[in-house]
């Protein structure tokens, strides 16, 4: 029941074995201990989850781990020290730090496609996210200093 | 370090992916818990039947409420830990099956056959109290009170708290024009990011180790002893950094559950962690509420009386019920100084998820009525509304509902915390504007104060131990729920020992066996409870530390100071010798050796606190008011009765204030709970009580780009026993919103809103029927 597939998470190949219905979201915590994408409500409303496939954010919970051979999957463990990181813990836009995975992937995604975005793509593209512990003020600073920055 | 935005200290791991939480602990051989749960409000159980279950692939056990007929609950126990008999709410845990898989499990749910017998459901408290049989618990009498209760299982109320202060027919008498408000709010959720999530395993020598996403580490020890008849020594609880809280960690469900399938497995690691469908819904929720308030006055505004009913729904259990009826109870006029209070505040059951604590603790929902009813004495008087409350506030001098003096340091300034809101929301431009035909622009206010109802013998602990590279290690029974207070904590220990931040560990797991003690991660008092007893540690380290130098420096220990990672001779500073040489005792040059590891221990206990008598309600209940004011800035479209919440305004007396960007997070944070819990949130229920937005898709929260523009100040009363005058701040700034919001929208629309949420067809829906100017 279980098959082989390999993922490419972080820059390295994994060969891993995994059920047909298992989630990337699933098998990413599971089966390859990266744990940094959270399993908030597995059912694509809280963006927790967020990775990047193929430089896009996506809910990891909606893609099944089959699904996802052959594309670019970075988590929130693949990035270090980036700009959109550092204005996080700047600007205190975190809490209990458990959508911060999540926000921080969508962000540093929307810097990536939308280096000039307006309030409106801003806004569109973090909707997809939430956040129980802050205002999103904070999180609104972030990514408003990192795009300013570019 | 105090007054400084030191960023928080797990703020690497949390923006790497590699802060752990509870579920994070990937472990080979880990077995999954699933709960059964229940597909109706209230029903008897007729037949439960798991044979073809227990037959399915990957299933070690299926346990039901006949394995485990015991009851549990915090006040009263009332609650079993899966339904013996009977069912009394729309997810209540029946069974749990544990298997090799998670989805193993979750298959098996399914299989277990189970037959009921429908009963009459309970919606709301006002049925509740109409006595209607069957009762939801027929033996309510019969059951272990752990604290005194007034149960009455005819009005299916648990308990029944009264407050008489002064004369009431003297307050009506006094009154020259009352009002009489009737407002409700219904059940809501604390909805934090992170399920709940639990791990229990009991080792070889008998050793119950528990990993919980929890707020109240001690008290899961407690209740676990407790219940399965264990000794204290045997239960070990372990929380991680916790995904949010809010109130609703802090009860005592999954950890019991978990404790019995570990067991039924031979005490294999069990892990059992809430779908958000199942943490909406089976465990504790926010609790709803139904009021109502009479307010009598003069008519120059001067309050006279205020009598109010507040009939709180517990749900199907009372878990924290009893205790927020309490606190709502005690507190009920809110910061203004009424000479005759009467209060009957009733515990009710209805077939609705149970509640447990929320941010605000019943203080968010007294503020609602007495705001609501402020605003419209306001009216009925045609006084300004915060001239009226600037007329009624309390001050030093003064007494609260239950008649506890209100002195210099345990009540800040209400009075300037409402002059400053009037400036920052420009009171004087006007309190409704019409921006044109149809967009309204209003503003409302309310106040807000809140204390803590503890154990009025609520303890914390600190110990603190040292490195030789002079870093300094913290350690505290507090759990770090993203409120920050661990940080706080640093800066406090930081600036008593005179070094440096990065100087300062503070351990952001509490494991109960090493951990000291603190009573429950609740109610705000982690600054002024764990602050204490680490400004305590600190004290005692240094004295310690003191007498070791004394012997290397060869002067008095009363001759030394402690800092920069130093302990040196206070009229000859170049004499010194360093902390972390000190702080493992001191070697001669011949090899002797004197003095030892230096371990810091400090604690804390509540003090001068009193229990409420049950008759008036007289005595001390928490140790400090915090008081603010806030407004809310809305535009409605008097149309569509769509709206936007352009402005939120908090001020807050909250003491010294020790990390700035903290703090204005934790009242904003708090502030968008509370326009959101206001704005949209609240179960809906149908007919048979089943809960129809068990989902963030159909439960809906504030996200991005909805908030409004907040404004945070803070006003500096110490509090003078309290780590450098802080007071609480952590829920506050969620409990004026909904009554501000109410209150701006009210003004807007034109009609009393006096039930949330303040959906726009809510507003149309009041507003339908009486006649709305378009201009």
């Amino acid at each position: 029941m279980l098959q082989s597939i390999e993922l490419t998470v972080n820059h390295e190949k994994r060969r891993i074995y995994v059920r047909p219905a298992d989630t990337l979201l699933h098998t990413l915590r599971e089966n390859l201990g990266l744990t940094g994408a959270k399993p908030g409500c597995e059912n694509g409303d809280c963006g927790a989850c967020t990775v990047l496939f193929d430089q896009r954010p996506m809910k990891s919970c909606l893609v099944l781990a089959m699904e996802s051979e052959n594309h670019e999957i970075i988590t929130i463990e693949g990035l270090h020290q980036t700009s959109i990181q550092k204005a996080f813990i700047d600007e205190f836009a975190f809490q209990c730090g458990y959508c911060t995975s999540g926000f921080i992937m969508n962000c540093y995604a929307l810097a990536a496609h939308h280096p000039n975005p307006d309030d409106y793509q801003i806004k569109n593209w973090l909707q997809s996210n939430i956040c129980r512990c802050t205002g999103y003020e904070e999180i609104k600073h972030a990514i408003t200093k990192v795009l300013k920055q570019q | 370090m105090i007054g400084k935005s030191v960023p928080r200290k797990e703020s690497e791991n949390k923006v790497t992916g590699t802060a752990k939480y509870t579920d994070d602990f990937t472990t080979a051989g880990l077995l999954y818990a699933k709960i059964l749960t229940s597909p109706h409000a209230h029903a008897n159980i007729t037949s439960i039947d798991s044979t073809k279950a227990e037959k399915l692939p990957g299933v070690r056990t299926i346990i039901t409420g006949q394995d485990y007929p015991i009851l549990t609950g915090s006040a009263i126990e009332d609650r079993p830990i899966l339904a013996i008999d009977k069912i009394r709410y729309f997810g209540e845990p029946i069974a749990i099956v544990v298997a090799d898989s998670e989805y193993e499990a979750q298959e098996a749910c399914k299989y277990i056959d189970v037959r009921y017998e429908l009963l009459p459901v309970i919606h709301t408290v006002h049925e509740a109290l109409a006595g209607i049989k069957p009762f939801i618990h027929e033996n309510l009498l019969q059951y272990y009170q752990v604290k005194k209760m007034a149960p009455n299982p005819k009005q299916n109320t648990a308990n029944h708290i009264k407050i008489r202060k002064g004369n009431i027919d003297k307050g009506r008498k006094l009154s020259e024009v009352t009002v009489n408000v009737d407002v409700s709010l219904p059940p809501s959720d604390h909805a934090a990011m992170e399920t709940r999530s639990v791990r229990a395993e009991i080792v070889a020598n008998g050793q119950v180790h528990i990993h919980s996403s929890s707020q109240a580490p001690f008290a899961i020890k407690q209740n676990i002893c407790k219940y399965f008849m264990l000794n204290e020594s045997d239960v070990i609880v372990h929380c991680p950094l916790v995904g949010g809280g809010f109130g609703g960690k802090a009860a005592v469900q999954l950890e019991l559950l978990a404790y019995v399938a570990s067991k039924a497995v031979g005490g294999r690691l069990v892990s059992l962690t809430n779908t958000r469908e199942d943490d909406f819904v089976t465990s504790p929720v926010h609790i709803g509420m139904s009021a109502n308030v009479k307010l009598g006055a003069t008519k120059t505004g001067k309050f006279k009386m205020c009598e109010i009913k507040f009939l709180f729904d517990a749900g199907a259990y009372v878990d924290e019920s009893s205790d927020i009826t309490t606190t709502a109870a005690t507190n009920c006029t809110g910061p203004y100084n009424i000479d005759h209070v009467w209060c009957d505040s009733l515990c009710v059951y209805t077939n609705h998820t149970y509640a447990t604590s929320f941010r605000g603790y019943g203080h968010g929902e007294l503020t609602f009525a007495i705001e609501r009813a402020i605003d419209t004495l306001a009216n009925k008087l045609q006084i300004d509304s915060i001239e009226l409350r600037k007329l009624n506030a309390i001050k030093t001098g003064d007494t609260t509902p239950t008649q506890a003096p209100l002195t210099k340091s345990n009540i800040g300034n209400t009075l300037k915390c409402i002059q400053r809101v009037k400036e920052l929301i420009d009171w004087k431009q006007g309190e409704i504007i019409h921006l044109s035909d149809r967009i309204v622009r209003a503003k409302g206010i309310s106040c807000l104060w809140k204390t803590s109802l503890s154990p009025t013998d609520a303890t914390s602990g600190a110990i603190i131990t040292f490195n030789q590279d002079g870093s300094i290690n913290l350690h505290v029974g507090l759990v770090e729920i993203g409120q920050g207070t661990k940080t706080v904590l640093a800066q406090i220990l930081a600036e008593s020992m005179k070094v440096d931040i990065s100087k300062i560990h503070v351990k952001m797991e509490v494991d109960t066996s090493v951990s000291p003690n603190h009573w429950k991660t609740v109610a705000s008092t982690g600054i002024y409870m764990v602050g204490n007893a680490v400004l305590d540690a600190a004290e005692n380290a240094k004295k310690q530390l003191k007498v070791t130098a004394s012997y290397a420096l060869r002067c008095s220990p009363d001759q030394l100071e402690v800092g920069n990672s130093q302990i040196y001779v206070k009229h000859d500073p170049k004499r010194f010798i360093n902390l972390g040489t000190a702080a493992f005792g001191y070697k001669y040059s011949n090899g002797n050796a004197i003095g030892g590891e230096v371990i810091g221990q400090g604690s804390f206990i509540m003090h001068h606190l009193t229990e409420i008598d049950s008759h008036t309600g007289k005595g001390i209940g928490g140790p400090e008011w915090t008081v603010g004011a806030q407004a809310v800035e809305v535009e409605l479209d008097r149309k569509t009765f769509s709206y936007k919440i352009k402005k939120a305004i908090s001020v807050i007396d909250a003491g010294k204030i020790l990390n700035p960007k903290a703090a204005r997070g934790q009242v904003t944070g708090a502030m968008s709970m509370g326009l959101s819990w206001a704005s949209r949130e609240g179960f809906i229920y149908d007919d048979n009580g089943k809960v129809e937005n068990n989902q963030f898709r159909t439960y809906k929260t504030f996200i991005f780009d909805e908030q409004p523009e907040y404004i945070v100040e803070f006003i500096s009363t110490p509090q003078l026993d309290a780590p450098y005058g802080a007071r609480p701040l952590g829920e506050h700034g969620i409990i004026g919103m909904p009554a501000a919001l109410a209150n701006s929208l009210s003004k807007a629309a034109g009609v009393s809103l006096n039930q949330l949420p303040l959906f726009p067809e809510t507003i149309w829906k009041h507003a339908r029927g009486e006649a709305i100017d378009y201009k």
